[in-house]
């Protein structure tokens, strides 16, 4: 019977081309339009280490001598409160890490020097966020505690510098020190840059720099401090610091602060470990409050930033409501057309279909145009994303269909035009055979 | 016109009424929104910078290595001579920023040195004698920097001049209905005496969380020296940018090769930071423009559909009434009437729920209470689109045969 259905919503889509174009452009914008902004909130909103992400913490401390216990503790640790959480181990990884501007010349001279971010961190930064190596590895603990003048680069400043080659053992001018190459990444992305993320809820929703692809250069954190010294960035300071751009014991915060707790049982522990460690800051006075301590997990700070912009939100709501009138205008045309069949609908009726047969018969052909909407639409999905692309945002290089939106696409289509060409379908079925045969 | 007889007609049509009703009522609670949104990010990127756009460029500066303050005061100070002597420059200053850079140096003014609650935040720009005349700010009390009140200073020292500028914006928020002027305003480093007042100087940032303090500036006379460089803006003899441009940078290195000027952003013209600062506003006005004209063209396409197939299926009755006496114009009235009954309770039903999405929008978005001009705008629009819309087939009914009647019977 499905053939035959097939066959009747072919020669009815063909007998009237402008309506049949009109419904399917109708599902193809809706569908394009949501989809294209369904992708990017579905690539933007993802979790950034799967499989890992719940037993990544970030814990907080609060040394602002004018905040209270009321209020929310600073987005970064200072220095010290840094450095003794990291010291003392009490995580199965740790890492602290801090972002920085270096000037970076190439040995070869002739190419002009460049400014590019940097990040600092420890070694375990590599294994505690699964960073793929194509050439190398890591730095050892070792590294970090001697400063070693090392560093790992990413995929795509390999290509730029060394034209993809292995270039472990190679060095790098960062500012005025050497560095030695010891790691080329593979090509890593996660989205968003979730371990760099903070601020978000002072951002008013314009949060789409939490999208920039990793720092190009990644060094061991004492090293980085060394090397790019007085060029480093708070996050907010209580007081004027007294060196700008060096911050080891200025009243500042500004680094980031890590940590991989495997047991789940052990998290409550880590959490008091936070606690009385700022309980004994403040019995030693350097904290004058120590009860507002917080570890959110990593999707809880993401959560926590409002990380999604929301430009990107707004755009999914308009694409949604869009799709809804679109889907209201295809119930108008469906209905329109299935009723000007009345005489046939009578006639199939009269010669023994069952209203469930006409039923049938009427989705088959609603679903059959959602399938081609389906296809537009998804042809439309593809331009959008590629209209992201070209888009002057930190997360355009992001903007791709995976499968499962891919899927969605269809699946999305067909159930569309299903629910439209319902109540059109169940009207077509209710229509009464013996007036229909008189006015034929 | 007899309303009476639509409206039983239209009563045999429930399901066709109230689907074109609801796709008017979305397409004006979107379309009143999405209009909405884009004269304010329209509104947004055309307020003015208070600056001769048209002739001004920016040159970012590092140097390499970390010449100590002294030093890089006096290849700031030679860089400044060089430019100045280019045939295609008519002046330059150097700066820690400028307006719509989008990030930069912004403080908190006080009116008193113990005072708890800042007065206002402004954006402070580092200046020398040269600041008023390259940007062409218009000076409206006072008097401008002297070149010996210029000093020179580096993130260590404490920002207290002596002598500040201050734009119009911050004296009236300072001091309402006074004259700025002589006035004394606290700094985070202290005191400083306001000698002057500019009419319009746009902050550094026209995000939304700066737009409290959007046309707050400060002017300070002093050269900010950090080891990493410096902007230098320059104001172009009119016609000469494009050439300007690259003679600067040309000049600069020549002068001096021990600097960084990067390839992509080292040197921008004023529309290039313009189109920089406001790209994701341009962008959203774009789109949300592109889903206007789609949707709109998607309602009317509907209204065409469904009103053509009543059209059809009325035929006979249509002949009924032609053979009974009623003329072409009688028909065409009654679809036209017959549209405008079911898009005023469309539109009704769309204002609400218009309403209710700006509400909404409100308390997720930043978003400003909808205006009611947009709506009436926006019911105009649907009403005049529905008409339009039904034109075509309203036209067809009306061209239907009296002798239509009796076929068929």
């Amino acid at each position: 019977m499905f053939g035959y259905y097939l066959d009747l919503a072919l020669r009815s889509l063909g007998r009237n081309k402008v309506l049949t174009a009109l419904m399917v452009l109708a599902i193809a914008v809706g569908i394009g339009a949501s989809m294209t902004t369904l992708t990017v909130v579905h690539l933007l909103s993802g979790d950034p280490l799967p499989g890992r992400s719940q037993a990544i913490f970030y814990p907080q401390v609060d040394a602002d001598p004018k905040n209270k216990d009321s209020s929310e503790p600073l987005d970064m640790l200072d220095y010290r409160s840094a450095l003794d959480l990291w010291s003392a181990k009490r995580a199965d990884r740790q890492v602290m890490l801090v972002q920085s501007q270096v000037r970076l010349n190439t040995a070869d001279a002739g190419k002009p020097a460049v400014m590019m971010p940097m990040l600092s961190a420890t070694a375990d930064f590599f294994s505690m966020f699964n960073v793929p190596f194509r050439y190398g590895g890591p730095w050892s603990e070792q590294d970090d505690a001697s400063r070693a003048r090392v560093a790992v680069i990413t995929d795509d400043l390999n290509q730029k510098l060394f034209a993809g080659e292995n270039s472990v053992g190679r060095v790098l001018r960062l500012r005025n020190s050497d560095v030695r190459i010891v790691g080329v990444l593979k090509p890593w992305r996660p989205s968003p840059q979730f371990y760099a993320v903070r601020g978000g809820r002072f951002a008013a929703g314009d949060t789409s720099d939490f999208y920039a692809k990793p720092e190009d250069v990644i060094t061991p954190f004492f090293t980085g401090l060394d090397v790019n010294d007085g060029n480093f960035q708070q996050f907010t300071c209580w007081q004027m610091p007294p060196h700008p751009g060096h911050l080891q014991d200025s009243p500042c915060v500004w680094v980031a602060f890590w940590v991989q707790i495997n047991d789940a049982n052990r998290v409550a522990a880590y959490r008091r470990f936070v606690a009385d460690y700022a309980a004994q800051q403040q019995a030693i006075g350097r904290f004058t409050h120590s009860g507002n301590t917080r570890m959110r997990s990593l999707m809880g700070w993401l959560d926590f930033n409002g990380v999604l912009p929301s430009n990107v939100r707004l755009q999914a709501w308009l694409a949604v409501a869009f799709l809804a009138i679109c889907l209201v205008n295809m119930i108008g045309l469906l209905l329109a057309k299935f009723l000007r069949r009345s005489g046939e609908i009578g006639l199939r009726r009269a010669l023994g279909a069952s209203r469930a047969a006409v039923f049938a018969q009427y989705m088959v052909e609603s679903g059959l145009i959602g399938l081609i909407g389906g296809v537009c639409g998804w042809l439309l999905t593809m331009a959008g994303l590629w209209f992201i692309r070209q888009q002057p945002v930190a997360y355009a290089d992001l903007a791709r269909l995976d499968v499962p939106m891919f899927l969605l696409t269809f699946v999305a289509a067909i159930g569309a035009s299903l629910l439209a060409g319902a109540l059109p379908a169940v009207r077509a079925c209710r229509v009464v055979p013996a007036w229909q045969l008189k006015s034929l | 016109m007899q309303i009476k007889p639509i409206l039983s007609a239209l009563r045999r049509h429930k399901a066709g009424t109230f689907l074109i009703a609801a796709q008017i009522a979305l397409t004006l609670a979107i379309v009143c929104n999405a209009l909405f949104i884009i004269q304010q990010r329209v509104a947004h990127l055309s307020e003015p910078s208070g600056i001769d756009e048209a002739n001004i460029f920016v040159i970012k500066s590092e140097w390499v290595g970390a010449p100590a303050p002294d030093q890089a005061d006096a290849q700031m100070r030679e860089d400044l001579q060089v430019l100045r002597q280019l045939p295609g420059v008519q002046n330059v200053t150097p700066s820690n920023s400028y307006p719509l850079r989008g990030d930069g140096w912004d403080d908190a003014i006080r009116l008193k040195p113990d005072q708890v609650q800042d007065s206002s935040g402004a954006t402070i720009y580092f200046a020398d004698e040269n600041f008023l005349d390259t940007l062409d700010l218009k000076l409206i009390a006072g008097r401008n920097f002297r070149a010996e009140e210029i000093g020179h200073m580096d993130l260590r020292y404490k920002l207290a001049p002596p002598v500040v500028i201050i734009t119009k914006a911050l004296a009236e928020k300072l001091f309402p209905g006074e004259t700025a002027v002589g006035k004394t305003i606290y700094l985070i480093g202290g005191p400083a005496t306001v000698i002057g007042e500019v009419e319009l100087l746009q902050a550094q940032s026209v995000e939304h969380w700066a737009s409290e303090f959007a046309y707050r500036s400060v002017i300070i006379p002093e050269r900010l020296n950090v080891s990493l460089g410096a902007f230098y803006i320059v104001r172009a003899r009119p016609g000469q940018l494009e050439t300007a441009m690259p003679a600067a940078v040309k000049a600069l290195f020549a002068h001096n090769p021990r600097r960084v000027i990067n390839e992509d952003d080292g040197v921008l013209s004023f529309s290039d930071v313009r189109s920089r600062a406001y790209e994701s506003d341009r962008g959203m006005a774009i789109l949300m423009g592109v889903i206007c004209a789609v949707l709109l063209a998607v309602t009317a396409a509907g209204i065409v559909g469904l009103t053509s197939f009543w059209v059809g299926q009325r035929r006979k009755q249509i002949g009924v009434r032609r053979a009974l006496g009623a003329t072409r114009r009688d028909i065409l009235n009654y679809f036209m009437t017959e549209n405008l009954l079911i898009s005023v309770g469309g539109v009704l039903f769309g204002a609400v729920l218009a309403i209710a999405i700006n509400l909404w929008m409100v308390t997720r978005f930043e978003m400003h209470h909808l205006s009611m001009v947009y709506l009436m705008a926006g019911v105009a629009m649907l009403l005049l689109l529905g008409q339009g819309a039904v034109l075509a087939p309203a036209l067809r009914a009306s061209r239907v045969p009296p002798v239509e009647a009796t076929r068929s019977v």
